[in-house]
């Protein structure tokens, strides 16, 4: 596999590389059309940058409107190597915390180029206009965030992703007035067209009308996300969804390390059956809160109740250095460590206290001291550190109220970690192109920069880079090369055929008439993979879930039940599409994690772990990216990418 | 299915598509959890009508935690129901009682003509959005962010402003559809920060002129958008909004 | 040369109308109420026709009459459009829709408080205008001016028109109780510190108006004022 890594010095690969890309001249530019898919942060930058470039661009979403794209529920913020705050931090430093948080699975080049862009896109997004939390002297505020010992995070309240996603849309708004972007809402790609190897346009449906319509484009980028509803219950957005990834992976992209799925420590509990999504506490509370559960098995006592002492801080315990902020794959296990160990809190003993009182009278003892009141006594330091976290986190408590019906001012939380993120995707080389010639992928769409384990407050941060920063300059290498390309007329066979292709697969959601609904399948496929390839993984679960996920397949494809009409708004239609591509992902997730005989990051094979129970790596013989080739009929081949590690000195990861 | 032990009445708009004519439909639900929240309501619902060959309802819906502004239910005369400072998603099923009678319709107003059954175009928005809500600067133009040090007071009111989702629970509430909230939040968050001022008159006056042009109602200042936003966007915005549009009218000469 | 565009015709316009207008009529109620107010001195109403003489035959006043005319037209016919179009603006209407939960009926109901108003009004200037204007006011009293009292309470012997003098004087309250404030708003004179201070003052206003106007019928019908 040729990652098309520049040659030279770490530092000056990415310089080296935007000075000598070849270029398009303006007047080239305006006759060449891409076809962006995904309006989140990576699709809604993309497509405002490259249009403001002089490019014709056609930006797809499904959701009604660009802005709602799953990026806008990003709460904590986003990293950037500025050292405002004169902690030390530098973009070596960021790199370095991005490779070792990722467990060392992560390309060098690549996060290092996100680290230097990383101060850029602050500077960007102030420009827009995006209202990012500052000091009482008018500059950046910062915060903390796991796995890391500098504050480099940026953030806006508790809806940091929201606003930055509201900046990207309202670039891309301008260029849609411009004219320089024919925005495609309610719309959803469901082929590549390939033709002569090279990716040149897609087929999409019109999901209000149900046509299926034909686009041609130089180049198709996919900034589509993450297929962390593969799960069924995770944090995502009910629509986020694999398809166009996977689409294109059947089409010749190769699928990147697709068993790295993040899994979330600070989430709402499952309550229920009901349950169709779980909701996600911001990390940034780990700042203020400790996590614990009771010292003694099956402790009926609430929370309050239970006297300091008799309460284990298992990650201030375990973690000495970086304590409550431990990365999350680290923080999610060892919560799950001691629930599976009978100490978990709540009715389904699936959680554990994140707990505010101790910060709330450290922030009332400061408050009072401010107010010139001297020895206060707790009640006071609590109701004056009330007000403190109330402003820090005011938000994120009224979500928690609001969902479980408890009070997190006079209770402690009960959370649990839940999938949150898919590290994996699209193999990617430098450039950001997929193996199929002239189709990209960016943001979480790919699998790039956060190798096993994506740290807190990067993925905002990549989806931006990406966009903002570098397709724009890496695209100029394959378009310059396009110039003498026409547009493609859309009778031409290959966008017949993949149009046929994709009109037949409805047509037998639709044909089907089975028993069960769509739903039923996506929670049982949900249910295995949680259980079998979720948090902790092992080889015989894994084995007895690709047989499991091969026979839910079958009986999916001849017992789905499809209501409705192919040419209507039609949901359920939709859905049945995602649910057979997840269907497909979740066999390949579970083979990768099959042969992955190692633990790093967020994939945890049981088999593999040190004597203190902390994921053991195996850097001889799994030191690579592994990149699944799509065979027919639902076979996979798969390629290694080996990393090398040139500039860090790879180690067993330690946060104690 | 878990089950709880309430049951309800729901009258629900059902309409074909744009051109159909609509009506409310009842339907029975059992075994309601309280845990549930009203969306997980409607999954229940719709898994029973697939079930029984009927067509499910559809509801535009996404992140189901309140922020993507995808939700959009008229519940018993309301925008998101009840509840203030929250979105359909966010609402649970323990905020209502056994045996509620819940009638549902989609937001109303001629700017958001009804897609199918309670999904509704709302990409009105998205055009007052494109005719100006924007700060031009093209990516690789900007100065280091901390160039610019911004008052945390006037930094903080621009974020108020810009916590906006989009939802049109604004709209859908004012008793004349206007869309004054909606637009006024976004022109006041820019105006507020100094990275807007260049903009700031030629702003207004398109922003306005496309939010008129789209077929909203005017604003009486009933309050009712205000009371009813999930994210409590203050009506000091339309109040800043229109003292931008009297400047850009009848001070500067600059003419749009 | 540039123009003022739709600085009028688009919807902030059409509101800035009202504002203004409305603010207008504010000032004048003040004027028309104190004026009116001097019958309770209780002298026959002789210092009450010394006030309407004076508004009667300053020029200025006069001039501001016509001012007064234009703008209470402009009043209505922009509320009226702003009615329809606001109406228009939701052709399908809810079938149940909760006002209550988040707004005053007042608020809600500027329209039709208005229209009553201005039925009031038909009968308010036929009563008194035009016959201070142009029919002519018959007697006069003991300074010789122009006897405006005693038209008054002659009329005001009439329960009916009491009756709809004092129920056009609650809808005065309410059309008042919101559009006192709304003007601020509308105009943008919108402050954190200020804004509390205009709504108490609306209130204030409103009530005070109102039920100084709703005295005067009742207290010439119940002979408290002769």
């Amino acid at each position: 596999m040729n990652a098309n890594i520049p040659e030279g010095e770490l530092t000056g690969k990415w310089t080296k590389l935007r000075s000598s890309m070849p270029l398009v001249n303006p007047a080239n530019k305006r006759s060449i059309e891409i076809i962006i898919v995904g309006s989140g942060l990576a699709g809604a930058s993309a497509a405002s940058t490259l249009a403001e470039m002089g490019y014709k661009v056609k930006c797809f979403c499904f959701q009604d409107s660009p802005r709602r794209a799953h990026s806008i529920a990003a709460q904590g913020g986003i990293n950037a190597a500025k050292n405002y705050q004169n902690d030390g931090d530098s973009v070596y430093r960021l790199f370095y915390d991005t490779i070792k948080g990722g467990d060392y699975r992560a390309r060098e080049a690549n996060v290092h180029r996100l680290a230097e862009v990383s101060a850029n896109i602050i500077d960007q997004c102030v420009a827009q206009g995006v209202p990012l939390a500052r000091e009482y002297g008018g500059l950046l505020d910062n915060r903390s965030f796991g796995g890391t010992q500098v504050q480099r995070t940026f953030y806006a309240a508790g809806q940091t992703g929201q606003q930055l996603l509201l900046g990207a849309y309202s670039a891309l708004e301008r260029q849609i007035g411009m004219g320089k972007v024919e925005m495609f809402t309610r719309h959803e790609m469901l082929e590549v067209v390939v033709i002569e190897g090279k990716a040149r346009g897609i087929i999409a449906r019109n999901l209000i009308t149900g046509e299926l319509e034909r686009h041609f484009g130089h180049a198709v980028l996919l900034g589509t996300g993450g297929y962390g509803n593969v799960f069924y219950l995770s944090t995502n957005a009910m629509g986020s969804n694999v398809t166009a990834a996977w689409k294109a992976h059947k089409k010749g992209a190769y699928f990147g390390n697709p068993c790295f799925t993040q899994i979330h420590p600070t989430c709402i509990p499952v309550s229920g059956d009901h349950q169709s999504k779980l909701t996600l506490m911001s990390e940034s509370l780990r700042n203020d809160g400790r996590i614990w559960v009771p010292k003694k098995k099956d402790d009926q006592r609430k929370a309050t109740d239970i006297p300091e002492e008799e309460r284990d801080y298992y990650l201030e315990r375990r973690y000495p250095a970086f304590g409550n902020l431990v990365p999350r794959d680290v923080a999610s296990r060892a919560a799950k460590e001691r629930c599976d160990a009978g100490y978990g809190v709540g009715q389904s003993k699936l959680a554990v206290y994140l707990d505010f009182t101790a910060n709330t009278e450290r922030y009332g003892r400061i408050e009072a001291t401010k107010h010139n009141i001297h020895n206060p006594d707790r009640e006071t330091c609590m109701r004056l550190g009330r007000d403190v976290i109330k402003e820090k986190y005011g938000n994120l408590f009224d979500m928690y109220k609001q969902i479980t019906g408890e009070d997190p001012y006079e209770l402690p939380m009960r959370i649990y970690p839940a999938v949150h993120y898919t590290m994996g995707g699209l193999w990617v080389d430098y450039n950001l192109m997929t193996t199929v010639p002239g189709l990209y992928a960016l943001g979480e769409a790919n699998f790039s920069d956060h190798g096993a384990n994506r740290l807190g407050a990067s993925a905002l941060m990549q989806g931006l880079a990406d966009g903002y920063f570098v397709i724009p300059y890496t695209i100029g290498a394959y378009l310059s090369k396009e110039l003498a390309t026409k547009p493609i007329p859309l009778d031409h066979p290959a966008f017949v055929e993949a149009e046929a292709s994709v009109r037949g697969i409805l047509e037998h959601f639709l044909s089907v008439k089975g028993t069960k609904s769509v739903d039923f399948f996506h929670k049982r496929l949900g249910k295995i993979m949680w259980e079998k390839c979720g948090m902790a993984r092992n080889a015989e679960g894994l084995t007895s879930a690709i047989a499991e996920i091969q026979a839910l397949r079958k009986e999916f494809w001849q017992d789905v039940r499809v209501p409705g009409e192919m040419n209507e708004f039609n949901p359920e239609l939709e859905k049945a599409g995602r649910v057979a591509d997840f269907i497909e992902l979740g066999e390949l997730m579970c083979m990768d994690a099959l042969q992955r005989n190692e633990s790093c990051g967020g994939h945890f094979r049981e088999e593999y772990q040190t004597e203190e129970g902390e994921a053991l790596r195996d850097d001889e013989n799994y030191a690579f990216v592994s990149a699944w080739e799509y065979k027919d009929d639902v076979k996979f081949e798969l390629h290694k990418e080996q990393l090398k590690f040139e500039n860090i000195k790879i180690a067993q990861r330690s946060y104690k | 299915m878990s089950t709880g032990n309430m049951n309800l009445t729901l009258k629900v708009w059902r309409q074909k598509n744009n051109k159909a004519k609509g009506n409310l439909v009842d339907y029975k639900m059992s075994e309601i959890s309280p845990d549930m929240s009203f969306l997980e309501m409607f999954d229940v619902l719709n898994e029973q009508l697939i079930n029984k060959g009927e067509e499910p309802i559809v509801f535009d819906h996404d992140c189901r935690e309140g922020i993507c502004g995808a939700c959009s239910m008229y519940i018993n005369g309301r925008p998101h129901g009840p509840k203030e400072g929250i979105t359909t998603c966010q609402l649970h099923m323990r905020s209502f009682q056994d045996g509620d009678t819940i009638v549902v319709e989609p937001w109303r107003a001629k700017a958001f003509p009804v897609i199918k059954d309670l999904a509704v175009d709302r990409t009105a928005f998205d055009r007052i959005i494109a005719a100006g809500g924007f700060i031009s600067v093209n990516t690789g133009n900007a100065q280091d962010a901390n160039a610019l040090p911004i008052p945390k007071f006037q930094a903080d009111s621009a974020f108020e402003a810009a916590a906006c989702i989009g939802c049109g629970a604004c709209v859908a509430t004012c008793k004349n559809a206007s869309a004054m909230l909606f637009t006024s939040a976004k022109i006041s968050q820019l105006a507020q920060l100094p990275q807007g001022q260049p903009e700031r008159y030629r702003r207004v006056q398109s922003m306005v002129a496309q939010m008129d042009a789209e077929g909203f109602g005017n604003c009486t200042n009933t309050g009712a958008c205000e009371a009813e936003c999930p994210k409590g966007i203050s009506l000091e915005n339309i109040a800043r909004m229109n003292r931008d549009f009297y400047s850009a009218k009848f001070v500067s000469e600059e003419e749009v | 040369m540039a123009s003022f565009g739709n600085a009028f015709s688009s919807s902030i316009g059409k509101k800035l109308i009202m504002g203004i207008t409305g603010l207008f009529l504010i000032l004048f109620l003040i004027v028309h109420c104190f004026i009116n107010a001097l019958i309770f001195v209780n002298d026959g109403g002789l210092t009450f026709n010394i006030g309407a003489h004076f508004m009667a035959t300053n020029w200025l006043i006069r001039a501001s009459e016509v001012i007064l005319m234009v703008g209470l037209l402009l009043h209505i016919i922009q509320g009226l459009r702003l009615t329809f179009q606001n109406q228009a603006a939701r052709p399908e209407k809810y079938a149940v829709y909760d006002g209550k939960a988040n707004s005053k009926w007042y608020s809600r109901s500027m329209g039709l408080l208005g229209t009553l108003l201005l039925i009031f009004l038909i009968v308010h200037l036929s009563n008194f205008w035009v016959v201070s204007r142009f029919t002519g006011i018959p007697t006069e009293d003991a300074n010789g001016h122009e006897d405006l009292f005693a038209v008054m309470k002659e009329t005001f012997q009439n329960v009916w028109l009491v009756v709809l003098y004092v129920l056009a004087m609650g809808s005065l309250l309410y059309h008042l109780l919101h559009g006192f404030a709304s003007a601020f708003q509308t105009l943008g004179w919108n402050h954190k510190k200020y804004t509390p201070l205009i709504k108490a003052i609306g209130v204030w206003y409103s009530i005070i108006i109102a039920v100084v106007f709703a005295a005067m019928p009742i207290a010439m019908y119940a002979g408290f004022i002769n």
